[in-house]
């Protein structure tokens, strides 16, 4: 955390905080410019990396840095894009959609970025999306909210990295339906993102004859929850929840303490239990309940080997802790979007012949023209189908049941469960 | 879950999170009553208190319980030492003037986050508690057959729950003793009253200060122990503490100890009997609501004494 | 909680100042301000139009805290209620910038009149307390109306809305000239008030109330008057936060919004009218160039605050006016 310059080497000649990724690391005594020869230019790539350092979701934030380095390191191992090395410049937002605002502003006219690139939690993103388009700097986020998709950030803003929370949420109704009951009780903390997964989880629900029986929304400022437990009806068949923040831990062990040992079946999003080991004291209870992942943190019996590749790059073990720390606990299902996003930005680099900021319009076309992203390292998650009108990407959505204190995948959506109708046309949006 | 069961949880819950605050805000309430100022890093040294616990319990391994009598010990102490410290090299250099008081603690209480974000990390992180065990509590109800004992679902809570409120009580208890009985409490009572004439009479006031400042962080630490196997420790888990006793100490009117007591055991218990009757924001926003009226309607707080 | 400067023989000297001496600097500072803007790099330009909205809010504050020695902690309800009041009926009923701004300013006035009339039964600490208060239900309400506000999230104000008159307020050079209009007439607004017999009643009031109303004055309706007009400018730089910038959300409503004026004032000076310019622009690099070296950055903010409170302690135009300039309004 100390020190910006932390694990990559550097630029000859740069002293600054700048870090080139692993520029050096890897390609040895080579010189530099004989390793990026064919670049008309080899001034590096500059991408903007705003990051939750500070402030709630620095949890995630360290865990976007990791990913984003190894995402770095391994575009420069493989020469760049066209020919270029790239730089991350990471910038702390304090998880605050003001200083979100102002780090984007910092990326555009101070440290003359080609892109800004990164961040999660909702507010920050539409906080900082309209600077992003005023200033006219292609904002690459990886949010998973359903902000870009609903058509009211703009044209230089896109999500083509992680799916959106109206996509997994809806593709959970049918399994939820099948499988586990179809009296459902959902517990969400009480601000968008949490209304998000009400609405759209109650409507994917009754399409499949289920009902929502209560929903409790919990205030975000709550550290104790107990006391909104009463509020499950008897007859409900499964608890849904979904929570974000430093007291996530807390609310999953109540749950599991209210209930004791007659629990209706419980489902959860994984966002309650990110970057928290599974085998946390007071968890025994999670045993065989359900949980949506983004993406199995558990390595699988049929691993890929693109998931192998994915996990030595990042430094994840097969439990999806740190290989340095094995109570570092990643937040897997998110964190492969930074990865995954900056794999496009150079698709769509290379597709537009990008050269400099005078070509950010082309290359947010030649984003724009993509669509089938197939299964492959650089999307180890799985693979996926960007839609250019709403800037948004849509893919696979797994369900894993904790055995035995890991989480086994069960089940597999597929991408058409997840597509629903465009609300929005960025194309129509004049440059 | 039916009305009677829920108030009967509500109300337990409610009387955890006054134990808590109670600690915290008599913490406070004792800076505040005899040094007169508004420590903002309050909040802080509770979190550090829960921090410190859990790395004393994970350094001892062993037997959770093990882990958590060396914390309790350890942990307030050390913060009481950092407190004074800071007392030491901060607040007498500007003369406990109150707005520059608030400021510094300001700056402290940035200090404090960044530095237990560079050495914890950002993660929330559990300590184990040295029992616990879910107690199920039984409901009477009138069926077929007359009166008759049930075990509504999920009615219960856990030995160690109860065992916080336990603990709060026995220390606020020997807390009183010191204070009333002690040659240490007669002096920090004798401060309060009148600093100068304390001083006068050879009480090293500046010394006095220091203790008074460490002992309050010390007691926020020790309500951060207690708390931390239910709610795990996070490097921004002082704010709600900070808010809490800020708001017990104003209620119970300044520097009154029993009203600090009082107000807190309010606070608690009707941020979760609220909680049964609304919907959760809803009964958030009243129970807020209900403490700026009483203020607006009793601005000397509850036990405070009329300004004449 | 006693009045900031507490020891000071300089507050009778205001009368007494040439009279040339305060226009001119406040019109100075303005000037300045014109002319750095074809200086300064488009980065700077970009974060002094953001100090200066900020700075408006910093000296509606200082009218409560500074002239007044009322200890707000729940200013974020007033910058929050201008937000909104201007940010709602743009995007839900498609209303135009400026009976918006009109519409943030009046909402700003009317919970500041409200929150004036029942927390000013109280004071010190009792009334940090009752403003901490209203402030975070008013917070709390925000996410309770999720359905309109969108809560924490928020929501933007599209670029095309915001138009006044023909000026495209998201061009650089309009947005900063727009700011600086806004900051200007708060400076000068807050220059003369001090000058008024009501300004001057404010200060008799911060330095004793008992005397200021043996002296006759109606003390509880100057209170009054000083947190209207003190929400009001607060409300004004919400509203012009949100019009400028593009986005409202509930974050400007929390506790840390409430904290930050108050935090500005008292770095910059307190009671004087240039010191919540200066403590903005001083906190808003402070954070920005200690982020450049370090991502531990608030540890330096940190240390820099508790610095500030050993060695200057009545804020940095405070320090001036001890130092240099005893006329110093």
């Amino acid at each position: 955390m100390l020190d910006n310059r932390s694990r990559t080497g550097h630029l000859p000649g740069t002293m600054t905080r700048r870090r080139a990724i692993g520029t050096l690391a890897a390609v040895g005594s080579l010189p530099l410019a004989a390793r990026f020869a064919q670049a008309q230019s080899s001034e590096p790539i500059r991408i903007g990396f705003q990051v939750h350092r500070t402030g709630i979701g620095a949890a995630y934030g360290r865990w976007y840095d990791r990913t984003t380095e190894a995402a770095a390191r391994r575009i420069n191992d493989a020469g760049g894009i066209n020919g270029r090395p790239v730089e991350i410049i990471a910038e702390d937002d304090g998880t605050d959609p003001k200083r979100g605002a102002e780090v984007v502003e910092k990326f555009a006219t101070q440290h003359n970025c080609d892109i800004a690139f990164g961040t999660l939690f909702s507010h920050v993103v539409i906080g900082s999306a309209p600077r992003a388009g005023e200033l006219k700097i292609p904002y690459f986020v990886v949010s998973e909210g359903h902000h870009v998709a609903s058509g009211i950030l703009n044209r230089y803003t896109l999500q083509p990295g992680i799916t959106d929370v109206k996509s997994q949420v809806e593709a959970m109704g049918p399994y939820v339906a099948e499988n586990l009951g179809k009296k459902v009780t959902m517990i969400f903390p009480d601000f968008a993102f949490g209304h998000d997964h009400r609405d759209y989880f109650s409507a994917s629900i009754e399409r499949q004859g289920g009902t929502v029986v209560e929903k409790i929304a919990i205030p975000p400022t709550e550290t104790a929850f107990t006391k909104y437990f009463p509020r499950i009806p008897q007859d409900t068949e499964v608890v849904y929840h979904v929570m974000v923040g430093p007291a996530v831990l807390t609310f999953v062990k109540e749950l599991g303490e209210f209930f004791g040992p007659s629990s209706p079946e419980i489902f959860g999003f994984i966002d309650s239990l990110e970057a928290v080991d599974i085998t946390s004291p007071g968890l025994e209870f999670l045993e065989g309940s359900y949980f949506w992942e983004g993406y199995p943190r558990y390595a699988q019996a049929d691993q890929t080997e693109y998931d192998k590749a994915y996990r030595a790059a990042v430094g994840v073990d097969d439990n999806g802790a740190a290989l340095s720390d094995s109570k570092d606990v990643s937040t897997y299902a998110h964190m492969f979007g930074c990865w995954e996003t900056l794999n496009i930005v150079k698709a769509g680099m290379e597709a537009s012949g990008y050269a400099g900021p005078d070509d950010r319009a082309a290359l947010i076309e030649a984003v724009e023209a993509m669509t089938d992203l197939p299964h492959s390292l650089d999307h180890p998650q799985g693979a996926k189908v960007f839609n250019g009108r709403t800037h948004q990407v849509f893919g696979h959505q797994y369900i894993s049941r904790v055995n035995e204190g890991r989480l086994d995948v069960v089940h597999t959506t597929s991408i058409e469960d997840t597509l629903y109708e465009d609300e929005t046309d960025y194309t129509a949006q004049a440059f | 879950m039916d009305f009677g069961p829920h108030l009967i949880l509500a109300t337990l819950e409610g009387a955890i999170t006054a134990a808590v605050i109670s600690l915290t805000a008599v913490g406070l309430s004792i800076v505040f009553g005899i040094m007169r100022i508004v420590n903002v890093a309050h909040g802080e040294f509770f979190m550090l208190g829960a921090i410190i616990a859990w790395w004393v319990a994970t350094a001892v391994g062993g037997h959770p319980a093990v882990g958590f009598v060396v914390a309790i010990l350890v942990a307030p102490a050390t913060v009481g030492v950092i407190a004074a410290a800071t007392d030491w090299l901060v607040l007498r250099r500007i003369t406990y003037d109150p707005e520059r008081t608030i400021v510094a603690t300001i700056g402290l209480l940035y200090i404090i986050q960044q530095a237990t974000l560079m050495t914890f990390g950002p993660d929330a992180r559990p300590v184990e508690p040295p029992f616990n065990r879910r107690l199920a509590i039984p409901w009477v109800e009138f069926g077929d057959g007359g009166l008759s004992l049930v075990w509504p679902w999920g009615l219960g809570t856990t030995s160690y729950k109860l065992a916080v409120i336990v603990a709060a009580v026995v220390i606020l208890t020997a807390l009183w003793l010191v204070m009333k009985r002690t040659r240490l409490g007669l002096i920090m009572r004798a401060t309060q009253l009148d600093s100068e004439m304390a001083m006068a009479f050879g009480i090293p006031v500046t010394r006095v200060y220091a203790v008074v400042f460490g002992l309050g962080a010390g007691l926020a630490a020790l309500g951060a122990v207690l708390i931390v196997p239910v709610q795990q420790a996070h490097y921004l888990m002082g704010g709600d503490p900070l808010l809490l006793s800020f708001i017990a100490v104003i209620i119970g009117g300044l520097g009154s100890l029993p009203g600090t007591l009082v107000a807190a055991v309010l606070i608690g218990l009707s941020d979760g009997i609220i909680s049964v009757f609304f919907s959760p924001t809803l009964a958030k926003i009243l129970a807020t609501l209900l403490v700026a009226f009483v203020l607006v309607f009793r601005p000397e707080g509850l036990f405070g004494r009329r300004k004449t | 909680m006693s009045p900031p400067a507490g020891e000071s023989p300089h507050w009778p000297a205001v009368g007494r100042t040439p009279r040339f001496r305060s226009p001119l600097l406040h019109a100075g500072i303005i000037l300045g301000l014109i002319v750095i803007h074809f200086i300064l790099p488009e980065y700077h330009n970009g974060n002094l139009a953001r100090i200066m909205v900020l700075a408006v809010y910093a000296m509606g504050y200082n009218i409560l805290f500074g002239y007044t020695g009322l200890l707000s902690l729940g200013h974020a309800l007033f910058f929050a209620a201008g937000m909104y009041g201007l940010g709602l009926p743009m995007h839900l009923l498609g209303a135009t910038p400026a009976p918006a701004f009109l519409g943030g300013l009046a909402t700003a006035l009317v919970v500041s009149a409200v929150i004036g009339f029942l927390a000013l039964r109280t004071s010190g600490v009792a009334f940090m307390i009752v403003t901490l208060m209203f402030a975070q239900a008013g917070f709390l309400t925000v996410l309770l109306f999720g359905e309109y506000t969108r809560g924490d999230e928020g929501f933007v104000i599209q670029q095309a809305a915001r138009q006044v008159a023909g000026i495209d307020l998201t061009d650089p050079s309009n947005r900063y000239f727009a700011a600086l209009t806004l900051f200007g007439v708060c400076l000068l607004l807050i220059a003369w008030l001090v000058q008024t017999p009501f300004g001057r009643c404010l200060v008799a009031i911060r330095e004793n109330e008992e005397r200021a109303r043996l002296l006759g004055y109606d003390v509880l309706a100057h209170k009054l008057g000083a947190v209207i007009i003190s929400g009001t400018m607060s409300g004004a730089a919400g509203a012009a936060y949100a019009l400028l910038f593009g986005y409202a959300g509930a974050t400007f409503a929390s506790v840390q919004y409430s904290i930050l004026p108050l935090l500005w004032v008292l770095l910059g000076g307190a009671g004087t009218t240039i010191g919540p310019f200066i403590g903005t622009v001083f906190m808003f690099y402070l954070i920005d160039l200690a982020s450049g070296v370090t991502s531990a950055y608030m540890l330096i903010a940190g240390l820099a605050l508790v610095l500030l409170t050993i060695f200057a302690p009545q804020g940095l135009a405070g320090e001036l006016r001890r130092r240099l300039m005893s006329w110093l309004p």
